[in-house]
Protein backbone atom coordinates (compact mmCIF):
# COMPACT_ATOMS: atom_id res chain seq x y z
CA UNK A 1 0.00 0.00 0.00
CA UNK A 2 2.32 2.51 1.33
CA UNK A 3 5.80 1.81 -1.49
CA UNK A 4 5.42 5.70 -2.79
CA UNK A 5 5.00 6.97 0.44
CA UNK A 6 8.14 6.35 1.98
CA UNK A 7 9.85 9.03 0.69
CA UNK A 8 7.50 11.13 1.09
CA UNK A 9 6.81 12.61 4.78
CA UNK A 10 8.27 16.06 4.93
CA UNK A 11 6.70 17.68 8.04
CA UNK A 12 3.43 17.98 9.75
CA UNK A 13 0.25 18.17 7.46
CA UNK A 14 2.74 18.03 3.84
CA UNK A 15 1.20 16.21 1.56
CA UNK A 16 1.89 14.91 -1.60
CA UNK A 17 0.55 14.07 -5.14
CA UNK A 18 1.18 10.58 -5.25
CA UNK A 19 0.11 10.18 -1.76
CA UNK A 20 -3.80 12.11 -2.84
CA UNK A 21 -3.67 9.14 -5.13
CA UNK A 22 -3.26 6.49 -2.90
CA UNK A 23 -5.40 7.14 0.09
CA UNK A 24 -7.95 8.42 -2.45
CA UNK A 25 -8.22 4.33 -4.21
CA UNK A 26 -7.78 3.11 -0.17
CA UNK A 27 -11.21 5.32 0.59
CA UNK A 28 -12.98 4.22 -2.55
CA UNK A 29 -12.34 0.52 -1.45
CA UNK A 30 -13.87 1.55 1.73
CA UNK A 31 -16.43 3.04 0.41
CA UNK A 32 -16.26 6.37 2.13
CA UNK A 33 -15.74 9.51 -0.03
CA UNK A 34 -14.35 12.45 0.64
CA UNK A 35 -11.20 15.01 0.83
CA UNK A 36 -8.54 12.73 0.99
CA UNK A 37 -6.19 15.63 3.24
CA UNK A 38 -7.72 14.68 6.66
CA UNK A 39 -7.90 11.41 8.00
CA UNK A 40 -9.42 11.68 11.25
CA UNK A 41 -10.65 15.04 12.89
CA UNK A 42 -12.57 15.42 16.60
CA UNK A 43 -14.00 18.53 17.43
CA UNK A 44 -15.59 18.99 20.78
CA UNK A 45 -15.77 15.63 22.31
CA UNK A 46 -16.86 15.37 25.85
CA UNK A 47 -17.28 12.23 27.71
CA UNK A 48 -19.28 11.53 31.42
CA UNK A 49 -19.37 8.80 33.21
CA UNK A 50 -22.29 9.26 35.19
CA UNK A 51 -21.64 12.95 37.23
CA UNK A 52 -17.98 12.81 36.69
CA UNK A 53 -17.05 14.24 33.12
CA UNK A 54 -13.82 12.92 32.04
CA UNK A 55 -13.33 14.61 28.61
CA UNK A 56 -14.00 18.10 28.40
CA UNK A 57 -13.87 19.26 25.19
CA UNK A 58 -11.19 18.02 23.45
CA UNK A 59 -10.66 17.84 19.67
CA UNK A 60 -7.96 17.12 17.11
CA UNK A 61 -7.53 16.53 13.68
CA UNK A 62 -4.96 14.15 11.97
CA UNK A 63 -3.71 14.46 8.25
CA UNK A 64 -2.02 12.07 6.18
CA UNK A 65 1.54 11.23 7.81
CA UNK A 66 0.42 12.94 10.91
CA UNK A 67 1.90 11.18 14.24
CA UNK A 68 0.08 12.46 17.27
CA UNK A 69 1.35 11.62 20.56
CA UNK A 70 -1.08 12.15 23.18
CA UNK A 71 0.61 12.40 26.23
CA UNK A 72 -1.11 13.09 30.11
CA UNK A 73 -0.78 11.68 33.52
CA UNK A 74 -3.03 8.74 34.25
CA UNK A 75 -6.98 9.39 34.66
CA UNK A 76 -6.29 12.70 32.63
CA UNK A 77 -8.76 10.67 29.93
CA UNK A 78 -6.11 10.32 27.33
CA UNK A 79 -6.87 7.11 26.42
CA UNK A 80 -11.21 7.43 26.71
CA UNK A 81 -10.21 9.92 24.30
CA UNK A 82 -8.85 7.71 22.04
CA UNK A 83 -11.39 4.57 22.51
CA UNK A 84 -13.84 7.70 21.45
CA UNK A 85 -12.91 7.65 18.09
CA UNK A 86 -13.18 4.51 17.03
CA UNK A 87 -16.32 4.04 19.30
CA UNK A 88 -15.25 1.78 21.74
CA UNK A 89 -16.45 4.27 24.23
CA UNK A 90 -19.37 6.33 23.37
CA UNK A 91 -19.09 10.18 23.35
CA UNK A 92 -21.58 12.19 25.67
CA UNK A 93 -21.18 15.52 22.90
CA UNK A 94 -18.81 16.01 19.99
CA UNK A 95 -18.14 15.32 16.19
CA UNK A 96 -16.37 12.91 14.58
CA UNK A 97 -15.14 12.96 10.90
CA UNK A 98 -13.38 10.14 9.43
CA UNK A 99 -11.71 10.77 5.94
CA UNK A 100 -13.56 13.54 5.74
CA UNK A 101 -17.26 12.27 5.92
CA UNK A 102 -18.87 13.21 9.51
CA UNK A 103 -20.16 10.57 11.12
CA UNK A 104 -23.60 10.59 11.95
CA UNK A 105 -24.51 9.98 15.73
CA UNK A 106 -27.49 9.65 17.52
CA UNK A 107 -28.25 9.37 21.34
CA UNK A 108 -28.79 6.00 23.17
CA UNK A 109 -31.36 5.50 26.30
CA UNK A 110 -28.05 5.96 28.01
CA UNK A 111 -27.70 9.24 26.73
CA UNK A 112 -24.56 8.62 25.07
CA UNK A 113 -23.95 9.46 20.97
CA UNK A 114 -23.67 6.01 19.13
CA UNK A 115 -22.88 5.41 15.65
CA UNK A 116 -26.64 5.73 13.75
CA UNK A 117 -25.78 3.00 10.85
CA UNK A 118 -24.20 -0.22 12.20
CA UNK A 119 -22.41 -0.83 8.66
CA UNK A 120 -20.99 2.84 9.30
CA UNK A 121 -19.66 1.87 12.65
CA UNK A 122 -17.52 -1.16 10.62
CA UNK A 123 -16.23 0.87 8.04
CA UNK A 124 -15.05 3.77 10.39
CA UNK A 125 -13.29 0.60 12.65
CA UNK A 126 -11.42 -1.33 9.33
CA UNK A 127 -10.05 2.16 8.48
CA UNK A 128 -9.03 3.23 12.33
CA UNK A 129 -7.07 0.06 13.36
CA UNK A 130 -6.24 -0.32 16.76
CA UNK A 131 -3.45 -1.51 18.66
CA UNK A 132 -3.81 -2.05 22.58
CA UNK A 133 -2.08 -1.71 25.65
CA UNK A 134 -2.94 -5.49 26.77
CA UNK A 135 -2.46 -6.73 22.99
CA UNK A 136 -5.60 -8.63 23.32
CA UNK A 137 -4.67 -10.77 20.37
CA UNK A 138 -7.25 -13.96 19.79
CA UNK A 139 -5.90 -16.17 21.89
CA UNK A 140 -6.87 -19.71 20.33
CA UNK A 141 -5.99 -18.71 16.93
CA UNK A 142 -2.09 -19.19 15.74
CA UNK A 143 -0.11 -15.71 14.93
CA UNK A 144 -0.77 -16.24 11.45
CA UNK A 145 -4.55 -16.58 11.67
CA UNK A 146 -4.55 -13.43 13.82
CA UNK A 147 -3.41 -11.63 11.24
CA UNK A 148 -5.76 -13.08 8.23
CA UNK A 149 -9.05 -13.21 10.61
CA UNK A 150 -10.30 -10.01 10.22
CA UNK A 151 -9.09 -8.80 6.49
CA UNK A 152 -10.37 -12.09 5.40
CA UNK A 153 -13.53 -11.98 7.53
CA UNK A 154 -14.63 -8.19 7.49
CA UNK A 155 -12.87 -6.64 4.48
CA UNK A 156 -13.44 -9.71 2.67
CA UNK A 157 -10.55 -10.17 0.79
CA UNK A 158 -9.35 -13.66 -0.87
CA UNK A 159 -7.52 -16.00 1.59
CA UNK A 160 -4.84 -16.29 -0.45
CA UNK A 161 -4.42 -12.62 -0.49
CA UNK A 162 -5.03 -12.81 2.75
CA UNK A 163 -2.00 -14.93 3.90
CA UNK A 164 -0.08 -12.69 1.63
CA UNK A 165 -0.57 -9.95 3.81
CA UNK A 166 -0.04 -11.52 6.79
CA UNK A 167 3.18 -12.72 6.01
CA UNK A 168 4.04 -9.33 4.84
CA UNK A 169 3.11 -7.55 7.74
CA UNK A 170 4.50 -10.16 9.96
CA UNK A 171 7.36 -9.86 8.46
CA UNK A 172 7.91 -6.02 8.72
CA UNK A 173 7.45 -5.96 11.99
CA UNK A 174 10.21 -9.23 12.53
CA UNK A 175 7.88 -12.06 14.08
CA UNK A 176 7.15 -14.09 11.09
CA UNK A 177 9.08 -16.99 12.25
CA UNK A 178 6.62 -17.21 15.24
CA UNK A 179 3.55 -17.61 12.64
CA UNK A 180 2.60 -20.76 13.79
CA UNK A 181 2.98 -20.00 17.32
CA UNK A 182 -0.13 -19.22 20.08
CA UNK A 183 0.34 -15.61 21.72
CA UNK A 184 0.37 -17.36 25.16
CA UNK A 185 3.85 -18.57 24.29
CA UNK A 186 5.45 -15.31 23.37
CA UNK A 187 6.86 -12.48 24.97
CA UNK A 188 4.89 -9.47 25.73
CA UNK A 189 6.93 -7.51 23.00
CA UNK A 190 6.83 -10.27 20.71
CA UNK A 191 2.89 -10.18 21.09
CA UNK A 192 2.30 -6.61 20.39
CA UNK A 193 4.55 -6.88 17.76
CA UNK A 194 1.96 -9.33 15.83
CA UNK A 195 -1.16 -7.08 17.18
CA UNK A 196 0.71 -4.33 15.15
CA UNK A 197 0.99 -6.68 11.91
CA UNK A 198 -2.61 -7.61 12.60
CA UNK A 199 -3.85 -3.85 13.06
CA UNK A 200 -1.51 -2.83 9.66
CA UNK A 201 -3.06 -5.97 7.94
CA UNK A 202 -6.05 -3.92 7.35
CA UNK A 203 -4.35 -1.55 5.42
CA UNK A 204 -5.76 1.22 7.58
CA UNK A 205 -5.86 5.18 7.05
CA UNK A 206 -4.87 5.79 10.65
CA UNK A 207 -3.23 3.45 13.58
CA UNK A 208 -4.58 4.20 16.22
CA UNK A 209 -1.96 2.85 20.20
CA UNK A 210 -3.38 2.64 23.19
CA UNK A 211 -0.24 2.90 25.21
CA UNK A 212 1.12 0.36 23.34
CA UNK A 213 4.12 -0.26 25.38
CA UNK A 214 2.50 0.45 29.32
CA UNK A 215 2.01 -3.72 29.97
CA UNK A 216 5.98 -4.59 28.57
CA UNK A 217 8.89 -5.39 30.85
CA UNK A 218 11.53 -2.46 30.24
CA UNK A 219 13.85 -4.17 28.21
CA UNK A 220 10.82 -5.40 25.78
CA UNK A 221 9.79 -1.99 25.33
CA UNK A 222 12.60 -0.66 22.29
CA UNK A 223 11.37 -3.41 19.95
CA UNK A 224 7.70 -2.42 19.81
CA UNK A 225 9.37 1.36 19.90
CA UNK A 226 11.29 0.49 16.86
CA UNK A 227 8.44 -1.18 14.43
CA UNK A 228 6.61 2.27 15.72
CA UNK A 229 9.43 4.50 14.73
CA UNK A 230 9.85 3.08 11.67
CA UNK A 231 5.88 2.69 10.86
CA UNK A 232 5.79 6.84 11.27
CA UNK A 233 9.44 6.66 8.72
CA UNK A 234 6.67 5.06 6.03
CA UNK A 235 4.48 8.01 6.77
CA UNK A 236 1.69 6.34 8.09
CA UNK A 237 -1.05 8.52 10.01
CA UNK A 238 -0.77 7.43 14.05
CA UNK A 239 -2.24 8.25 16.84
CA UNK A 240 -0.20 7.20 19.84
CA UNK A 241 -1.57 7.33 23.29
CA UNK A 242 1.83 7.17 25.59
CA UNK A 243 4.19 7.63 28.21
CA UNK A 244 7.58 7.51 26.22
CA UNK A 245 8.42 10.76 26.19
CA UNK A 246 11.22 9.54 23.72
CA UNK A 247 8.87 8.37 21.08
CA UNK A 248 6.42 11.82 21.72
CA UNK A 249 9.40 14.20 21.56
CA UNK A 250 11.45 12.01 18.35
CA UNK A 251 8.88 10.48 16.53
CA UNK A 252 5.97 12.68 16.62
CA UNK A 253 5.09 16.10 14.66
CA UNK A 254 2.28 16.89 16.74
CA UNK A 255 1.85 16.65 20.59
CA UNK A 256 -0.91 16.97 22.98
CA UNK A 257 -0.74 17.13 26.62
CA UNK A 258 -3.80 16.65 28.11
CA UNK A 259 -5.19 17.35 31.84
CA UNK A 260 -8.14 16.75 33.50
CA UNK A 261 -10.04 16.14 30.50
CA UNK A 262 -8.82 19.50 28.64
CA UNK A 263 -5.99 20.11 26.20
CA UNK A 264 -3.79 22.12 28.64
CA UNK A 265 -1.09 22.26 25.80
CA UNK A 266 -0.09 21.38 22.57
CA UNK A 267 2.33 21.67 19.28
CA UNK A 268 5.53 20.91 17.78
CA UNK A 269 7.07 18.44 20.54
CA UNK A 270 10.58 19.98 20.32
CA UNK A 271 9.23 22.79 21.49
CA UNK A 272 6.20 22.15 23.32
CA UNK A 273 8.31 18.45 25.58
CA UNK A 274 11.49 21.13 25.72
CA UNK A 275 9.77 24.63 26.61
CA UNK A 276 6.86 23.91 28.08
CA UNK A 277 4.20 26.98 28.64
CA UNK A 278 1.72 25.56 31.20
CA UNK A 279 2.44 25.05 34.74
CA UNK A 280 0.98 21.64 34.70
CA UNK A 281 3.34 20.06 31.85
CA UNK A 282 6.01 21.31 33.19
CA UNK A 283 5.72 19.32 36.66
CA UNK A 284 4.25 16.49 34.22
CA UNK A 285 7.48 16.54 32.50
CA UNK A 286 9.60 17.16 35.50
CA UNK A 287 8.51 13.56 36.69
CA UNK A 288 8.26 11.87 33.36
CA UNK A 289 11.74 12.92 31.14
CA UNK A 290 14.62 11.12 31.43
CA UNK B 1 -22.82 -73.57 41.18
CA UNK B 2 -19.06 -71.37 41.26
CA UNK B 3 -19.32 -67.85 42.16
CA UNK B 4 -18.57 -66.68 38.99
CA UNK B 5 -19.68 -68.54 36.19
CA UNK B 6 -18.69 -67.19 32.57
CA UNK B 7 -20.73 -68.88 30.62
CA UNK B 8 -23.86 -66.66 32.11
CA UNK B 9 -21.80 -64.09 29.72
CA UNK B 10 -20.57 -66.02 26.86
CA UNK B 11 -24.00 -67.79 26.88
CA UNK B 12 -25.90 -64.51 26.35
CA UNK B 13 -23.59 -62.24 24.64
CA UNK B 14 -25.88 -61.40 21.47
CA UNK B 15 -28.72 -59.55 24.16
CA UNK B 16 -25.45 -57.87 26.17
CA UNK B 17 -24.65 -57.18 22.42
CA UNK B 18 -27.72 -55.44 21.46
CA UNK B 19 -27.64 -53.23 25.28
CA UNK B 20 -24.73 -52.24 24.23
CA UNK B 21 -26.02 -51.21 20.80
CA UNK B 22 -29.07 -49.66 22.88
CA UNK B 23 -26.85 -47.49 25.33
CA UNK B 24 -24.50 -46.38 22.79
CA UNK B 25 -27.45 -44.97 20.58
CA UNK B 26 -29.34 -43.55 23.24
CA UNK B 27 -26.30 -41.46 24.76
CA UNK B 28 -25.00 -40.54 21.03
CA UNK B 29 -28.26 -39.39 19.71
CA UNK B 30 -28.79 -37.61 23.29
CA UNK B 31 -25.74 -35.60 23.19
CA UNK B 32 -25.97 -34.23 19.22
CA UNK B 33 -28.97 -33.17 19.60
CA UNK B 34 -28.22 -32.02 23.35
CA UNK B 35 -25.10 -29.82 21.95
CA UNK B 36 -27.01 -28.99 18.72
CA UNK B 37 -29.53 -27.27 20.79
CA UNK B 38 -27.21 -25.82 23.60
CA UNK B 39 -25.59 -23.42 21.76
CA UNK B 40 -28.19 -20.88 20.57
CA UNK B 41 -29.57 -21.16 24.01
CA UNK B 42 -26.11 -20.61 25.30
CA UNK B 43 -26.21 -17.68 23.23
CA UNK B 44 -29.56 -16.68 24.47
CA UNK B 45 -28.51 -17.31 28.16
CA UNK B 46 -25.54 -15.03 27.93
CA UNK B 47 -28.25 -11.92 26.26
CA UNK B 48 -28.15 -8.77 28.59
CA UNK B 49 -31.90 -9.09 27.63
CA UNK B 50 -34.01 -10.66 30.23
CA UNK B 51 -36.94 -11.40 27.67
CA UNK B 52 -34.19 -13.61 25.98
CA UNK B 53 -32.35 -14.83 29.04
CA UNK B 54 -34.73 -15.55 31.21
CA UNK B 55 -36.68 -18.38 29.65
CA UNK B 56 -33.56 -20.29 28.69
CA UNK B 57 -32.89 -20.24 32.74
CA UNK B 58 -35.58 -21.56 33.80
CA UNK B 59 -35.24 -23.95 31.53
CA UNK B 60 -31.86 -25.40 32.75
CA UNK B 61 -32.83 -24.35 36.13
CA UNK B 62 -35.60 -27.05 35.71
CA UNK B 63 -33.55 -29.71 33.64
CA UNK B 64 -30.54 -29.21 36.30
CA UNK B 65 -32.95 -28.90 39.43
CA UNK B 66 -34.72 -32.19 38.98
CA UNK B 67 -34.01 -35.73 38.87
CA UNK B 68 -33.15 -37.24 35.21
CA UNK B 69 -35.43 -40.83 36.19
CA UNK B 70 -38.25 -38.01 37.30
CA UNK B 71 -38.12 -36.13 33.69
CA UNK B 72 -38.22 -39.63 32.06
CA UNK B 73 -41.72 -41.12 33.58
CA UNK B 74 -43.15 -37.91 33.56
CA UNK B 75 -42.64 -37.08 29.61
CA UNK B 76 -43.49 -40.98 29.20
CA UNK B 77 -46.14 -41.72 31.77
CA UNK B 78 -47.72 -37.71 31.36
CA UNK B 79 -48.45 -37.63 27.73
CA UNK B 80 -51.17 -39.88 28.15
CA UNK B 81 -52.97 -37.67 30.75
CA UNK B 82 -53.62 -34.71 28.12
CA UNK B 83 -56.61 -34.60 26.10
CA UNK B 84 -55.28 -33.33 23.14
CA UNK B 85 -52.49 -35.88 23.06
CA UNK B 86 -54.70 -39.08 23.21
CA UNK B 87 -57.11 -37.16 20.53
CA UNK B 88 -53.69 -36.70 18.22
CA UNK B 89 -52.77 -40.43 18.57
CA UNK B 90 -56.29 -41.49 17.61
CA UNK B 91 -55.96 -39.26 14.97
CA UNK B 92 -52.79 -40.69 14.15
CA UNK B 93 -50.68 -37.93 13.72
CA UNK B 94 -46.93 -39.15 13.19
CA UNK B 95 -45.45 -36.35 15.82
CA UNK B 96 -47.45 -36.67 18.37
CA UNK B 97 -47.69 -40.60 17.93
CA UNK B 98 -43.77 -40.40 18.96
CA UNK B 99 -44.84 -39.73 22.59
CA UNK B 100 -46.02 -43.26 22.61
CA UNK B 101 -42.51 -45.00 21.92
CA UNK B 102 -40.13 -45.23 25.21
CA UNK B 103 -37.62 -44.91 22.80
CA UNK B 104 -38.65 -41.55 21.49
CA UNK B 105 -39.74 -40.54 25.45
CA UNK B 106 -36.17 -41.58 26.25
CA UNK B 107 -34.22 -39.70 23.66
CA UNK B 108 -36.00 -36.75 24.24
CA UNK B 109 -36.13 -36.93 28.28
CA UNK B 110 -32.34 -37.17 27.82
CA UNK B 111 -31.57 -34.50 25.19
CA UNK B 112 -33.23 -31.68 27.17
CA UNK B 113 -31.79 -32.99 29.98
CA UNK B 114 -27.87 -32.64 28.43
CA UNK B 115 -28.86 -29.66 26.50
CA UNK B 116 -29.87 -27.78 29.92
CA UNK B 117 -26.21 -29.18 31.43
CA UNK B 118 -24.69 -27.83 28.34
CA UNK B 119 -26.41 -24.47 27.54
CA UNK B 120 -24.67 -23.85 31.76
CA UNK B 121 -20.88 -24.89 30.48
CA UNK B 122 -21.45 -23.26 26.83
CA UNK B 123 -22.52 -19.94 28.44
CA UNK B 124 -20.17 -20.41 31.92
CA UNK B 125 -17.20 -20.66 29.11
CA UNK B 126 -18.74 -17.93 26.75
CA UNK B 127 -19.04 -15.88 29.87
CA UNK B 128 -15.15 -16.31 30.49
CA UNK B 129 -13.94 -15.04 26.94
CA UNK B 130 -11.07 -12.31 27.71
CA UNK B 131 -12.71 -8.76 27.41
CA UNK B 132 -9.81 -7.55 25.34
CA UNK B 133 -10.28 -10.50 22.63
CA UNK B 134 -14.35 -9.26 22.49
CA UNK B 135 -13.37 -6.02 22.67
CA UNK B 136 -10.75 -6.19 19.71
CA UNK B 137 -12.80 -8.05 17.45
CA UNK B 138 -15.12 -5.34 17.73
CA UNK B 139 -12.08 -2.59 16.87
CA UNK B 140 -11.11 -4.90 13.84
CA UNK B 141 -14.67 -4.23 12.41
CA UNK B 142 -16.70 -6.92 13.46
CA UNK B 143 -20.24 -7.50 14.10
CA UNK B 144 -21.76 -8.70 16.96
CA UNK B 145 -22.61 -11.92 15.21
CA UNK B 146 -19.48 -12.09 13.51
CA UNK B 147 -17.41 -11.60 16.55
CA UNK B 148 -19.68 -14.85 18.24
CA UNK B 149 -19.29 -16.08 14.95
CA UNK B 150 -15.60 -15.84 14.84
CA UNK B 151 -14.18 -15.34 18.10
CA UNK B 152 -16.33 -16.12 21.20
CA UNK B 153 -17.81 -19.13 20.22
CA UNK B 154 -14.45 -20.90 18.77
CA UNK B 155 -13.16 -20.19 22.04
CA UNK B 156 -15.50 -20.89 24.14
CA UNK B 157 -16.40 -24.39 22.60
CA UNK B 158 -12.79 -25.15 23.41
CA UNK B 159 -12.09 -24.05 26.69
CA UNK B 160 -15.46 -25.90 27.90
CA UNK B 161 -13.72 -29.50 26.70
CA UNK B 162 -12.87 -30.53 30.09
CA UNK B 163 -15.79 -30.18 31.49
CA UNK B 164 -17.95 -31.23 29.00
CA UNK B 165 -15.98 -34.67 28.73
CA UNK B 166 -17.34 -35.00 32.29
CA UNK B 167 -21.11 -34.27 30.76
CA UNK B 168 -20.45 -36.81 28.06
CA UNK B 169 -19.77 -39.18 31.07
CA UNK B 170 -22.20 -38.83 32.91
CA UNK B 171 -24.80 -38.78 30.08
CA UNK B 172 -23.70 -42.36 29.03
CA UNK B 173 -23.97 -43.13 32.64
CA UNK B 174 -27.21 -41.72 33.05
CA UNK B 175 -28.63 -43.60 30.28
CA UNK B 176 -29.03 -46.63 32.81
CA UNK B 177 -32.33 -45.65 33.57
CA UNK B 178 -33.45 -45.93 30.06
CA UNK B 179 -35.01 -49.67 31.32
CA UNK B 180 -37.35 -47.47 33.37
CA UNK B 181 -39.61 -46.99 30.17
CA UNK B 182 -39.24 -50.78 29.14
CA UNK B 183 -35.93 -50.25 27.13
CA UNK B 184 -33.21 -53.19 26.89
CA UNK B 185 -29.89 -51.06 27.17
CA UNK B 186 -26.72 -52.28 28.46
CA UNK B 187 -27.86 -52.44 32.33
CA UNK B 188 -31.58 -53.32 31.06
CA UNK B 189 -30.08 -56.57 29.20
CA UNK B 190 -27.65 -57.05 32.87
CA UNK B 191 -30.90 -56.97 34.77
CA UNK B 192 -32.89 -59.54 32.55
CA UNK B 193 -29.61 -62.24 32.42
CA UNK B 194 -29.64 -61.93 36.20
CA UNK B 195 -33.04 -62.84 36.73
CA UNK B 196 -33.13 -65.69 34.46
CA UNK B 197 -30.04 -66.97 35.65
CA UNK B 198 -29.86 -65.43 39.25
CA UNK B 199 -26.48 -64.67 38.75
CA UNK B 200 -25.66 -61.35 40.34
CA UNK B 201 -22.06 -61.02 39.87
CA UNK B 202 -21.42 -62.26 36.58
CA UNK B 203 -24.23 -59.92 34.79
CA UNK B 204 -23.75 -56.82 36.88
CA UNK B 205 -19.90 -57.09 37.19
CA UNK B 206 -19.88 -57.55 33.21
CA UNK B 207 -21.36 -54.51 32.03
CA UNK B 208 -20.17 -53.03 35.12
CA UNK B 209 -16.59 -53.17 33.44
CA UNK B 210 -17.97 -52.68 29.76
CA UNK B 211 -19.35 -49.03 31.38
CA UNK B 212 -15.95 -48.77 32.42
CA UNK B 213 -14.15 -49.47 29.60
CA UNK B 214 -16.35 -46.99 27.46
CA UNK B 215 -15.77 -44.45 30.00
CA UNK B 216 -11.90 -44.94 29.64
CA UNK B 217 -12.66 -44.60 25.87
CA UNK B 218 -14.21 -41.53 26.27
CA UNK B 219 -11.58 -39.93 28.43
CA UNK B 220 -8.83 -41.27 26.11
CA UNK B 221 -11.11 -39.59 22.88
CA UNK B 222 -11.37 -35.92 25.47
CA UNK B 223 -7.70 -36.32 26.00
CA UNK B 224 -6.53 -36.30 22.35
CA UNK B 225 -9.57 -33.09 21.59
CA UNK B 226 -7.82 -31.07 24.14
CA UNK B 227 -4.35 -31.72 22.79
CA UNK B 228 -5.69 -30.62 19.49
CA UNK B 229 -7.78 -27.85 20.69
CA UNK B 230 -6.19 -26.97 23.46
CA UNK B 231 -2.72 -26.50 22.38
CA UNK B 232 -3.00 -22.70 22.74
CA UNK B 233 -3.52 -23.14 26.89
CA UNK B 234 -1.04 -25.93 26.78
CA UNK B 235 2.56 -25.13 28.44
CA UNK B 236 4.52 -23.43 25.97
CA UNK B 237 6.71 -26.68 24.59
CA UNK B 238 10.23 -25.85 23.68
CA UNK B 239 10.28 -23.02 21.08
CA UNK B 240 11.80 -24.11 17.37
CA UNK B 241 13.21 -20.71 16.78
CA UNK B 242 14.72 -18.46 19.12
CA UNK B 243 14.50 -14.42 18.00
CA UNK B 244 17.54 -13.13 16.71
Amino acid sequence: MNQNAITQRVGFGDLQAPRADQQGRTMNQSAIAGQVREQVRVEDLHKSYGDHEVLKGVSLTANSGDVISIIGSSGSGKSTWLRCINFLENPTSGRITVGGKEIELVRNRKGELVVADPKQLQQIRTRLSMVFQHFNLWSHMTVLENVIEAPAHVLGIPKAEALERAERYLERVGVWKFRDSYPAHMSGGQQQRVAIARALAMEPGVLLFDEPTSALDPELVGEVLKVMRSLAEEGRTMLVVTHEMGFAREVSNHVIFVHQGRVEEQGNPREVLVKPQSERLQQFLSGNLK
Amino acid sequence: MDLFDTSVITGNLPEFWRGLWMTLQLTAVALLVGFAGAIPLAVARVSKNPAVRLPVSAYTYFFRGTPMLVQLLLIYYGAAQWEWMRAAWEEGQPFWLLFREPYFCALFAFGLNTCAYTVEIVAGSMRNTPHGEIEAAKAMGMSRFKALQRIVLPSALRRMIPSYSNEVILMLQGSAIASAVTLVDLTGAARNVYSRHFAPFESFIFVGLIYLVLTFMLVGLFKLAERRWLAHLAPRKALKTKEA
